[in-house]
């Protein structure tokens, strides 16, 4: 896992609400066995018309989007299902951080396991990103501060684990298998209880 | 000395600590049973390859194939080659990683296999008290036996294969106290429809619930499971119901469930886990489940639902209600009862088990479904499949009209072959109707396996309480 400090990106802005891992990538896009390429089918249904054409009036096809790595959501992002390839999806277009008033659990938890940075900001900020897409706008991981143009910046909830998880590059599997020896003593004590 | 009053999620949480949280970092909980299939574990058992990693407890996983699998008996057991070829390649993967690693696989032909929810308590591998985790939100259903149950995503698949254990936070308590008992014609889906319609589909993030009280007691095993099972569809993390004589009555003699000495020790055990009186939940709902009718939902997400004789809200100023019915071809302020279905699928983790099949078939009998639509019939697993055959419920659908097939998934999600095509509507007793969720386009109700069968037989939106009297 790459380390993360700072993230400085214009935004990309999808303001509806309950956008669920359904719309994020389509079930019928997940019968692979590896994780590479899945960035193409990102929001598949919205950005391309049946013929797999481009939909220019979707968002993401606009010439303002590109190589924008910080997407703002509406209210209850990720929602619906566990599956981590919608967080795939999006690491794999391009978006390091997502940012909405509320963030659905298992998604944001997938989204930390795989590097993608879950922002909850409160309902203000959410408004002024709204009106302002395309914002240039910098995260700072080891404060957990979100800076906004003209606008004094702001802190989002991030566990100190995750965060020290992410700004190391370390992820939780490594984590876990240096505690095998705890691992192993709770297994004795369970067969002798 | 242990005095304080707990919750039954405390208690199983804090038998499973192999490190407890801290303010900085989250606990690391013991997992006893670890469920797989074909779509989510691929990119698990690479991790292993890439790291050089065993399965910690083979013994402790258990994999099947439902997913992605298709549900054409020809392609089961006919020799017939499974039509999409990404779909093999991943059954292909699971049979050749769980061969690698020495995980048991209940495999195509397997008399065992079937939905991954639905095997669990089938067999007896679900039991009260465990932690049980699958990457597969629906794991919740596993929680009706008093277990504490969760989806995973597949980083934490290749965790739990890998030691046996996850990095958790422990989830706040939410108590379902539901009163008084369902009307005749209401069913468990529309009990959790209903509760879902109450707290939202962001009414238990973060929280596993526990349903309780006499309207919960008065459920059988498999109503408990519907209900659980859906509780992801309110946002929580779990849903659990404590074990009592209904538990151990369906648990008893299953093929994996303790037996002799050690069923009475772990009887013994679970009757310590029900959460004691005066214990604390983080919040409390209270629910009357007189009061539930028949529950449809009429939008793009299980949230939009409103009883079957209702009229779709109205919602000003909206741009995600107005998408969400536009999408669906509907009008605020328009009733669903009559509008014409397309397809009518049975089955799925939610309602794909004999009791569903038996209710629908109870509508079904001795009727024809409407001209121009297909019914699905998709058993939960082989052995209900069985058990259905059994009773001669398979000869009930098809002489209806309507199609049977092998278990797996099926329509609850479009990737293995059954798919709903584009416009067209679907009542469906899964539990997910998001946008393209059973096809691009498809437009899906979610409705219980009475509403269901009396909407085949009508073609339209039918409240199953008018073809019951
Ligand atoms: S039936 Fe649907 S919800 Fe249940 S396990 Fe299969 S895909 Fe998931």
């Amino acid at each position: 896992m790459e380390p993360i400090r700072i993230l400085r990106s214009r935004t990309v802005v999808l303001s509806a609400a309950n956008i669920d891992t359904d719309q994020i990538i389509p079930a019928r896009f997940l019968t692979t066995t590896t994780r590479d390429g899945l960035g193409q089918h990102l929001f598949a249904d919205w950005r391309y018309d049946v013929a797999g054409a481009p939909r220019s009036d979707f968002i993401l096809n606009s010439a303002g989007a590109r190589n924008c790595r910080i997407l703002v959501a509406g209210r209850n992002f990720g929602c619906g299902s566990s599956r981590e390839h919608a967080p795939w999806a999006l690491l794999d277009y391009g978006f390091r951080a997502v940012i909405s008033t509320q963030i659905a659990d298992i998604f944001r938890s997938n989204a930390l396991k795989n590097g993608l940075l879950p922002v909850v900001v409160d309902a203000a900020t959410a408004s002024w990103l709204f009106e302002h897409p395309g914002a240039e706008v910098s995260i700072d991981l080891p404060t957990a501060t979100l800076a906004l143009p003209g606008r004094a910046p702001l802190t989002f909830p991030l566990e100190t684990f995750a965060r020290s998880l992410l700004v190391n590059g370390i992820d939780e599997l490594g984590f876990l298998i240096e505690r095998d020896a705890q691992i192993g003593a709770f297994e004795r004590r369970q067969t002798t209880a | 000395m242990d005095c304080v009053p707990r919750t039954m999620l405390e208690k199983i949480w804090h038998q499973h600590e192999v490190i407890p949280e801290s303010a900085d970092t989250p606990a690391v909980l013991y997992i006893d049973l670890h469920l797989i299939h074909e779509v989510t574990s691929p990119q698990a058992f690479a991790v292993l390859g890439e790291r050089g990693l065993s399965v910690r407890r083979p013994e402790l996983t258990l994999a099947t194939l439902d997913h992605s699998t298709p549900t054409r008996t020809e392609q089961i057991f006919g020799g017939a080659p499974i039509a999409i070829e990404s779909a093999a390649r991943q059954i292909r993967a699971l049979e050749r990683n769980c061969a690698l690693y020495g995980v048991e696989l209940l495999g195509l032909k397997s008399e065992q296999r079937g939905i991954v929810h639905v095997i669990g308590p089938e067999l007896g591998a679900t039991q009260p008290g465990k932690t049980i985790v699958c990457g597969d939100s629906h794991t919740s259903t596993h929680g009706a036996l008093g277990a504490l149950a969760f989806g995973i995503g597949t980083t934490e698949v290749g965790h739990v294969l890998a030691t046996q254990s996850l990095l958790q936070r422990k989830p706040k308590s939410l108590a379902i106290n539901v009163e008084q008992r369902l009307q005749p014609g209401v069913t468990a889906k529309d009990l959790i429809l209903w509760i879902i319609s109450r707290i939202g589909v962001s009414g238990g993030t973060g929280h596993v619930i526990e349903y309780r009280g006499a309207g919960v007691r008065a459920l059988d095993m498999e109503e408990r499971m519907t209900v659980c099972n859906m509780s992801i569809e309110a946002g929580a993390r779990a849903g659990m119901i404590a074990p009592d004589e209904t538990t151990y009555a369906y648990l008893a003699g299953r093929p994996r469930a303790p037996r002799g000495l050690d069923w009475e020790r772990a009887l013994a055990r679970w009757r310590a886990l029900p959460t004691d009186a005066d214990a604390h939940f983080d919040r409390e709902v209270a629910i009357d489940a007189a009061a539930v009718e028949p529950m449809i939902t009429y939008g793009t997400n299980p949230g939009m639902v409103i009883p079957i004789t209702g009229r779709i809200p109205e919602r000003a100023n909206d741009a995600a209600f107005d998408h969400a019915l536009a999408y669906m071809g509907f009008e605020a302020g328009a009733k669903l009862m009559d509008k014409s279905v397309n397809v009518v699928f049975l089955g799925s983790c939610t309602n794909g088990r004999l009791s569903d099949l038996r209710a629908a078939a109870s509508v079904l009998r001795g009727r024809k479904i409407a001209p121009g639509v297909q019914m699905l019939v998709v058993p939960g697993s082989q052995a209900v499949k069985r058990a259905a055959e059994a009773e001669g419920l398979h000869a009930v659908f098809m002489e209806a009209g309507a199609e049977w097939r092998e278990s797996g998934c099926s329509m609850c999600l479009g990737m293995n072959g059954d798919l709903v095509a584009k416009g067209d509507y679907s009542l469906s007793t899964s539990n997910r109707n998001f946008e393209g969720r059973q096809g691009v386009g498809a437009r899906t109700l979610l409705a219980s396996p009475l509403t269901a069968a009396a909407s085949a037989v009508r073609g339209r939106v039918t409240d199953p309480r008018e073809i019951l009297n």
